[in-house]
This record gives C-alpha cells, sequence and structure tokens, in this order.
C-alpha cells in the first residue's frame, strides 16, 4: 500500500503541513515503546533495512538504530570511511548492490547536498535522508518540532530562532520549512559570513545580534559551531564567537520570557552555548534525544505503507 | 583538391556582412564562393541543393568549444567535435587548449591541426594556452603558436589570477593581432560553489558563487585592456553586471570583446532544481535579471559573439551528487536551435543579426577566414530551417557528451546542411 508520505523522506520543504503533523501525531503513541521493558513491537517484522552512512554520526545513526530494532526490523549498518567527496557513482553502485540483496529501506547520510534524492531517484527501496550535504536532516527537523509541540501544544504564532552556521546546516533549513509549515514565525541569527545571502527570501527574519534574537523568541535552535569554520576563516575566532554570539545565561537572563533552548548536537560547551545553559531549566536538549527515537519509528511505520490509523488511534484517545 | 561546383538553389540568401538578404541562388566553386543572388545557371556535374523555405548563411563560427583531445578520448575526440559541429551548422569551431596535455606549445597546436584536418568534418583552429600548463606562471609562446595556426590565446577553464600575468600577455599579444580570450572568474571568491548564489542555492544547500566572482575579473581585465592597448576577449559572459562593466569599456574605446553563450540566454538557476546535474556549468546559470540582461546585451552588440562553451563529460561523471560533478554541457548541436528560439522567436534578434553573432562577428574577430559570402570568400556556408521543430535527443547527438538541459524539449530551428570549403560536411535526414 501506498505511503502517506510517498516512497521517501528525502526533505521538509516539500512535505504538506497535514503530512508533517501526521509523522508527530504518529510518533506520540510511538514514544510509549521506549518506556516499556520489552522495548520491541513486530510492526516491521520481515523488514529489512540499511543504514548507509557516508560521513560520521553518533546520535543519527543510533537513533535510528534503536527506531528499526524497536519495530523489529533486520539492519545492517555500512560505514563508508571514505572522504565526504564520495562520488555519486559508487554511492549509486553501492546502493545498488545493497537493493540486489533485497532490502526494503535505505537510511542514508551523506556529505553532498542532493545525494539522498539521488539515491532515491535510483533504487526502488523507500530512503530516508539522515543529512545530505547542507541541505536538509529531515528527522532532525521532526524531532525538534515534537520537543517544541509537546511543550507548546501548537507551534502556530510561537517565535523560534535558529542561531550560529546557517551557512552549512542542514538542521536550520529543514527547521525552517518544518515550522513554518506548523505556523510558527522563524529567525536565523549569526555573522553575516555565516548565514545565506538569500536567507530573508526563506520567509526568515535575519537578527545580527544575539541580544535582540533572544528579546525576540520563545526558543532558540543553537546550531553547532565547527572548528572548521574559523579554520575556514568564516569567523575570526571561537573565543569570540562565543563572546560576542554565545548563548549565555546572563543573556538569556535578560529574556523578556522564558526560553526554550534546543541543539541538534553534539555541543561545543563554551562555544555556541555555555554549560549551564545547556544544562539548565529550560533545556530540552534531551528530550530532543528522546522525541529523535520516536519521529525515526513513525517514519520507518508510514513509510512502510502502515495507515495513519495510529495517529488517528491516539489523537482520538487523547 | 577539386571539389563538385554546389549551386544552393533558391533559398533566402542572408549575409549581413555584404548587407544581403533575399532569396536567391549561392554557387561555390573550387572551395569559394563564385556567385550570390538571382538565379544561376546550373554548370555541368554540379550538386544542386533545394533551399526553398531555408535561410542560407556564411558558416557558422564557435570561437569556444572544448574537445577533450588530447587526453580524454573517452569524452570527445576532435573528430566527433567537428562532426558535431557540423551537425550544429557550425562550420568551424576554436578548440581551448584545456586539454591533457594542454596545448600550449607549437608542437601541440598542431597536433590539434593535423586531427582537425583528418575529420574531414568542420575546421577546427587551435587556441594556444596564455600559461604552461595553464598554470598561471609563465607566457606560453605566442609567436611560435600563433607560427603554427593557433588564432587567440586563453586559460579557459581556469581564470588567470595573476593580473601581471594578464597584462604581459595582452602586451605581447599585440605583436601577433590575436585575442586574450579569458575566462573571468575570481576562484577566491567562487571556491567549491557549485550554482549560482542566491536562493536556489540557500534552498538547495549548494555552495553559491556569486556573480561578483564573473565582474570583478571583468573588470579587471577590461582596465588592463585599456592599460594595454590589448585585445581582452570576456569568455561566456553570464551576467547583468558584466554586461554594464562591458559596456562602459567599449563606450571608452577600450578593445573589449565578448560572447554569450546560448544557454545563459535561455535558462536561469531554476534549472538546478531537483540537482540537476546537466544544468550545471561555469559560469552558473543565473536569475531571469541576468539573462534578459545579456540578451539584451546580444541584440545591441555589447556582446559580440554567440558561442557554445561546449564541454562534453562522461556519463558517469555527470551522474553524481551535484556538488561532485563536473562543469559542463554540450552545446554544438543545439546552439542555434536554442538561439533561435531563444532569442529570434522571441524577437529579440533578427535572423539577420543572429548570423552576424554567430558568423560575421567572430570571423571578424578572431581574424577567420569565412564568416561572409562574399564572391572568393571560403565557401563554408550554413543552411538550416528556421521554422523546424524538433525534439532535443542526446542519443542522437554526434559528440559522445550526452549531458543538455535541453534533452527532450521541443526546440525550433535545424541545420539542413553545412559546407565546409565547398564540400557537403552534414546533410540533415
Amino acid at each position: 500500500m501506498t505511503s502517506p508520505l510517498g516512497k521517501d523522506l528525502l526533505g521538509l520543504e516539500h512535505l504538506s503541513a497535514e503530512q508533517i503533523s501526521l509523522i508527530l501525531d504518529t510518533a506520540v503513541p510511538l514514544k510509549a515503546i521506549s518506556e516499556r521493558t520489552i522495548k520491541k513491537v513486530p510492526t516491521l517484522r520481515g523488514a529489512t533495512i540499511v543504514n548507509l552512512f557516508f560521513e560520521a554520526s553518533t546520535r543519527t545513526r543510533i537513533s535510528f538504530e534503536f527506531a528499526e530494532k524497536r519495530m523489529s526490523a533486520d539492519t545492517v549498518n555500512v560505514a563508508s570511511a571514505g572522504s565526504s567527496i564520495q562520488k555519486g557513482e559508487t554511492l549509486v553502485d553501492t546502493a545498488r548492490n545493497l537493493e540486489a540483496m533485497k532490502i526494503d529501506m535505505v537510511v542514508v547520510r551523506h556529505g553532498s547536498s542532493g545525494a539522498a534524492r539521488f539515491l532515491a531517484e535510483r533504487i526502488e527501496s523507500n530512503v530516508i535522508n539522515a543529512g545530505d550535504g547542507t541541505h536538509e536532516h529531515p528527522t532532525q527537523g521532526l524531532l525538534d518540532l515534537l520537543t517544541l509541540r509537546d511543550r507548546w501544544g501548537s507551534l502556530a504564532g510561537r517565535r523560534v530562532c535558529i542561531c550560529g552556521d546557517v551557512l552549512h546546516s542542514r538542521v536550520a533549513r529543514s527547521n525552517i520549512w518544518g515550522l513554518q509549515k506548523l505556523g510558527a514565525e522563524v529567525a536565523v541569527c549569526g555573522p553575516r559570513s555565516l548565514l545565506p545571502r538569500a536567507i530573508a527570501e526563506m520567509g526568515v527574519i535575519v537578527f545580527d545580534r544575539i541580544e535582540a534574537a533572544i528579546e525576540w523568541a520563545d526558543a532558540l535552535n543553537v546550531l553547532r559551531l565547527q572548528l572548521e569554520r574559523m579554520l575556514g576563516g568564516y569567523i575570526p575566532s571561537l573565543r569570540e564567537y562565543n563572546r560576542v554570539f554565545g548563548v549565555t545565561s546572563e543573556r538569556l537572563g535578560r529574556a523578556p520570557r522564558d526560553i526554550l533552548i534546543l541543539h541538534p548536537g553534539p555541543m561545543n560547551r563554551g562555544v555556541e552555548i555555555d554549560s549551564d545553559v545547556a544544562d539548565g531549566p529550560h533545556s530540552v536538549i534531551l528530550d530532543q534525544v528522546t522525541n529523535g527515537v520516536a519521529v525515526r519509528m513513525a517514519v520507518l511505520y508510514l513509510l512502510a505503507g502502515n495507515s495513519p490509523q495510529l495517529a488517528e488511534a491516539a489523537k482520538g484517545g487523547a | 583538391m577539386t571539389v563538385r561546383d554546389v549551386v544552393l538553389a533558391g533559398g533566402r540568401v542572408v549575409d549581413p556582412s555584404t548587407g544581403v538578404d533575399a532569396v536567391g541562388d549561392v554557387l561555390l566553386r573550387d572551395g569559394k564562393v563564385e556567385a550570390v543572388g538571382g538565379t544561376l545557371g546550373r554548370p555541368d556535374g554540379a550538386e544542386v541543393i533545394d533551399c526553398a523555405g531555408l535561410v542560407v548563411a556564411p558558416g557558422f563560427i564557435d570561437v569556444h568549444c572544448h574537445l577533450r583531445e588530447p587526453g580524454r578520448e573517452d569524452v570527445e575526440t576532435i573528430a566527433t567535435g567537428a562532426r558535431a559541429a557540423a551537425a550544429g551548422g557550425i562550420t568551424a569551431v576554436c578548440a581551448m587548449p584545456n586539454t591533457d596535455t594542454v596545448t600550449d606549445n607549437q608542437a601541440a597546436v598542431g597536433f590539434v591541426l593535423k586531427q582537425g584536418r583528418a575529420a574531414e568534418a568542420s575546421r577546427v583552429y587551435p587556441i594556444g594556452a596564455i600559461s604552461i600548463g595553464q598554470n598561471g606562471e609563465r607566457l606560453a609562446e605566442f609567436g611560435e603558436m600563433v607560427g603554427a595556426g593557433a588564432v587567440a590565446v586563453s586559460d579557459d577553464g581556469r581564470p588567470v589570477v595573476s593580473s601581471q600575468l594578464m597584462r604581459t600577455a595582452l602586451e605581447y599579444a599585440r605583436a601577433f593581432n590575436i585575442p586574450v580570450a579569458d575566462h573571468c572568474e575570481d576562484p577566491t571568491l567562487s571556491a567549491g560553489g557549485a550554482m549560482n548564489e542566491g536562493i536556489v542555492s540557500a534552498r538547495l544547500g549548494l555552495r553559491g558563487i556569486p556573480c561578483e566572482a564573473e565582474e570583478i575579473m571583468a573588470i579587471r581585465d577590461i582596465l588592463l585592456a585599456k592599460l594595454t592597448g590589448g585585445h581582452v576577449h570576456l569568455c561566456h559572459m553570464s551576467t547583468k553586471g558584466s554586461v554594464e562593466l562591458i559596456r562602459w569599456g567599449k563606450d571608452r574605446g577600450i578593445r573589449v570583446t565578448a560572447e554569450a553563450c546560448p544557454h545563459h540566454l535561455s535558462l536561469t538557476e531554476d534549472s538546478v532544481e531537483g540537482y540537476n546535474t546537466n544544468a550545471k556549468m561555469n559560469p552558473p546559470l543565473r536569475t531571469a535579471v541576468d539573462v534578459e540582461a545579456v540578451r539584451d546585451a546580444v541584440r545591441d552588440g555589447t556582446i559580440d559573439v554567440l558561442a557554445t562553451d561546449h564541454a562534453p563529460h562522461h556519463h558517469d561523471e555527470k551522474q553524481s551528487a551535484f556538488a561532485d560533478a563536473p562543469n559542463g554541457i554540450v552545446g554544438l548541436e543545439t546552439a542555434l536551435a536554442v538561439n533561435i528560439t531563444w532569442l529570434v522567436k522571441t524577437g529579440v534578434l533578427s535572423v539577420g543579426t543572429l548570423i552576424d553573432r554567430m558568423s560575421c562577428a567572430p570571423a571578424k574577430l578572431f581574424s577567420l577566414p569565412g564568416g561572409t559570402l562574399a564572391r572568393g570568400a571560403l565557401a563554408d556556408v550554413t543552411v538550416f530551417d528556421p521554422g523546424k521543430e524538433w525534439v532535443v535527443d542526446p542519443a542522437a547527438f554526434r559528440t559522445k557528451g550526452r549531458s543538455t538541459p535541453y534533452a527532450g524539449m521541443t526546440l525550433t530551428g535545424r541545420t539542413a546542411c553545412t559546407i565546409v570549403g565547398g564540400r557537403v560536411v552534414f546533410r540533415a535526414s
């Protein structure tokens, strides 16, 4: 049966608000599975899923693997230690070989933007994008949405600012689309050298200073600032970045309201975010991780062609 | 070598170089244009080609293509490129020197000429490198290369980063009266870029190349032409800003000429949607505002010539994630139709101006024979059907390359017959 999401999950840009809500609604009842002593349901029994990671990942890969195993799928992890400049032909050859072994789904992470789509167009298995270059990381976007929705009930009219290296962030793009579709206002804040020049055309507000973002926002999604950006000349130093753009408790203390703090991890404590903020009362960073397993279970469940009835039942029972 | 007389009968003869635009015959004899206009006789043994309803023009000249030989004969050879040109109505091409090895000496120039002649298709004129190995350091031997048959110098594929080297090249080239053709790109601004910088690159998460990467080098080259009195030819201009800078230079009498390519006159960055590697080239497809500005510049002569930047790549190399795919598309067999579809049908150019930009102007700029149907001129002639609709099928190309953003599109305008030196080298079936 056809999945309500289509064959693949490549990004949030081309999903409708209804499809996104369906994934989140489906994730809610699935969360309970991870709370049980026996964390396993037979939903995907007999399905074979390959986790194809061309880039290093700990959190995302483990989260997918838990999601797959808790749904009783058979999983294989393939990690390519090769460079991030994997040629597409290598990618597609790998996938075709895997498919020849009769698999059902591929979860793929790749260093090149568009790699997940490239793969999806060439194989029959369902493809889930676990991060493609600087394009999208849809399941991260979904888990961020679920985390905010858990706290707020609805995202409509809420203000979320994405802080830091938006230019190189697939998390930022998935968040922008997902948040906008669910009715939130979205802003970005960071040095202009780390923001796409045309970012305002994506319908977001741009803050040059973190103080202004904090004054505006209901939540901050703080992106990881990679050391490579300093080496690449985008910013003068990590030290100055923290002093000018860092999310610190001192700055948050001047906020007119409580602000939820999200971070996709891994964190550079003392660079983009201070420890007392990351571990503070308004941090939902660990909730994000918990929700990650649930939204990935929901995506697997829906892509496998299961009906949206789980979400309906959950809503009906609420 | 004697060739049969050819009579091109009853076509619309359009030759801006002589001001002819009338229905009539053209007689070609001994590789030269013998007579033009009116109803000419049918000499004994002449091959008579019915051109009723077709346009008869001086042969098109493409001053910018990549034929990949030596080095990447798997992707294109001089022979397959010359045959593709013939099929596209292009009677002469200028081959860029960024092969492996680089065409940076007289022997290499001779090799390109020899392979071109052996192809017995369209003419192939070598362009020599500006710097040895195109490394941007030491000048190549322009004098010897010109002596061997090079018609221009260029480090195309790579920009000339050093302003001092560019200055010297422009000065030194003056002795040989050849243009220095530059690929305008500030590599520090374009580094890692895969497409135009803008909203599409922001959405797709691809590193963008700003227009300024081209424009900074364009104005540098124009200023160096002013300084040296040399002739700078700016390759594949793609932005509104570049056009304005060229206009500024020409207004001041600076010896700057420029070319534009069919893809920059017809498509925008939107073609990259879906990570379409067949829309990946350098300079990248820009915005509608740029396309319109470059079209206007072709019309008013700010852009002197239409070139192809034909750049074949192996299918496997293009079949990859966008950032990893090489830059370049094929163009020899679609240039005429793309130009007619997007420039003539839309009213931007008359057929006469199109022929000027594709034939007369390139011949003049690069001091090549041809580009005219004047009596006694080379019998290089393109006959085309300006109204013929056809669907682009890359599998039917003569080039070995298959990458084109026009695949499957219905275009208007097609070569009917291509004649080089009085000999028919292509005829539509």
